[in-house]
């Protein structure tokens, strides 16, 4: 008796052997539901770039974060929604203007973007950058405060750069101190990122010929 | 409290979800059933005041399970056909696990779900009863009365009719 109970509890503690169609099809399949039905608030996608992976993120309004980890998610999760599924497919026009941008082809981002993440000051100052700074130009924090009417406040400039939700899009590595010195800046590798992208920005196309 | 992103729930507890309901409903019917269980706790989610996010979500399972049980029995059921999934393969006992597996899909829904969280997830009966809304007491004699049947089903099927 003791024999076969213990025998019984084994064989349910293992399990069926009989995985039907496995839980992967069945995870790809909900994505697709959860698409269908209107449920997903944030979908993202990682991608590579020549400064680290980065995990691209959006919301039907656009492009909601850029990040080099997915802790960024959270912080997407907490402000604007936890409803969040991995789904490239609906950042994939933002993940190829990303790469054209590495590419040296494409000078401007023609994607819409969320700025949910930032309020009050920090989102006037990115809007002006994202609308107000060209590739290939560079302004100083001092510069940016005088255009959102506030000459005195480059150091609140500083802090809406430090927060970008969407850096490379919302171009803050066009942001200079005065007198020529990069900066801070808050992506991977910091200043040798806002270095790098200040040079593509600055060179002849990479891809010549 | 905070939630963390509902993709994290899923490749924390996907896996695990769809193996409780390929043991509770079968493999035929897990699938649906799985799709049933995420969109229902994707669409509640961000309202979740309850920082146990597994069970919660064996909760849903749990309801869900119910659903597909009730959604089978309306369906005629084709005699001739056994499911394929569930064909002879080689081993030792050919047929011994779907007889086990079939029998457990059989138990009332309580002790059902009681018996593969004991046994499957290897948890303890407090847990349990958190999982069901029920007491410790009530999840261990979910779990007794569960395996009695199944081992009167299970064990010795032919002395059943001697």
């Amino acid at each position: 008796m003791n024999a076969t109970t213990d025998d019984l509890e084994a064989r349910l503690r293992g399990g069926p052997s009989s995985t039907g169609t496995g839980a992967g099809e069945a995870l790809e399949r909900f994505r697709h539901r959860a698409t269908d039905e209107d449920l997903v608030d944030v979908a993202y996608a990682t991608m590579d770039s020549p400064v680290g992976e980065l995990v691209v993120a959006a919301t039907p309004t656009g492009v909601v974060s850029l990040a080099w980890d997915d802790a960024m998610l959270e912080l997407v999760a907490a402000k604007v929604s936890p409803r969040i599924l991995e789904l490239p497919a609906r950042v994939d026009e933002a993940r190829r203007q990303l790469d054209e941008y590495f590419a040296g082809t494409r000078t401007r981002f023609e994607v819409a973007v969320d700025l949910s993440l930032s309020n009050g000051f920090r989102r006037e100052v990115l809007r002006t950058l994202s609308t107000g700074v060209a590739y290939g130009q560079v302004v100083t924090y001092g510069e940016l405060a005088e255009r959102v009417g506030n000459p005195k406040a480059s150091r609140a400039v500083g802090s809406a750069m430090a927060s970008n939700p969407i850096p490379i899009i919302v171009p803050c590595h066009r942001v200079v101190r005065s007198g020529g010195a990069l900066g801070n800046y808050s992506g991977r590798d910091g200043i040798v990122t806002k270095r790098f992208l200040l040079d593509l920005e600055a060179g002849s196309p990479p891809l010549s010929g | 409290m905070t939630l963390p992103p509902f993709e994290q729930v899923l490749a924390a507890h996907g896996a695990e979800v769809h193996r409780y309901l390929v043991a509770g409903v079968g493999p035929i019917d897990a699938d649906d059933c799985f799709q049933e269980v995420m969109v229902a706790a994707l669409r509640a989610y961000p309202g979740l005041r309850d920082d146990n996010l597994r069970g919660w979500l064996f909760r849903v399972a749990y309801t869900k399970a119910i659903d597909a049980h009730r959604g089978r029995a309306r369906r005629p059921v084709p005699v001739d056909e056994p499911e394929p999934h569930l064909a002879p393969v080689a081993g030792p006992e050919p047929g011994a696990d779907d007889e086990l597996w079939l029998a457990v899909r059989d138990l009332p829904p309580m002790q059902r779900a009681a018996v593969l969280h004991r046994f499957l997830h290897d948890l303890p009966y407090r847990d349990i009863g958190a999982v069901l809304g029920c007491s410790e007491a009530a999840a261990r004699q979910n779990v007794r009365v569960g395996l009695a049947s199944l081992r009167r089903r299970v064990a010795t099927p032919e002395q059943e009719t001697a």
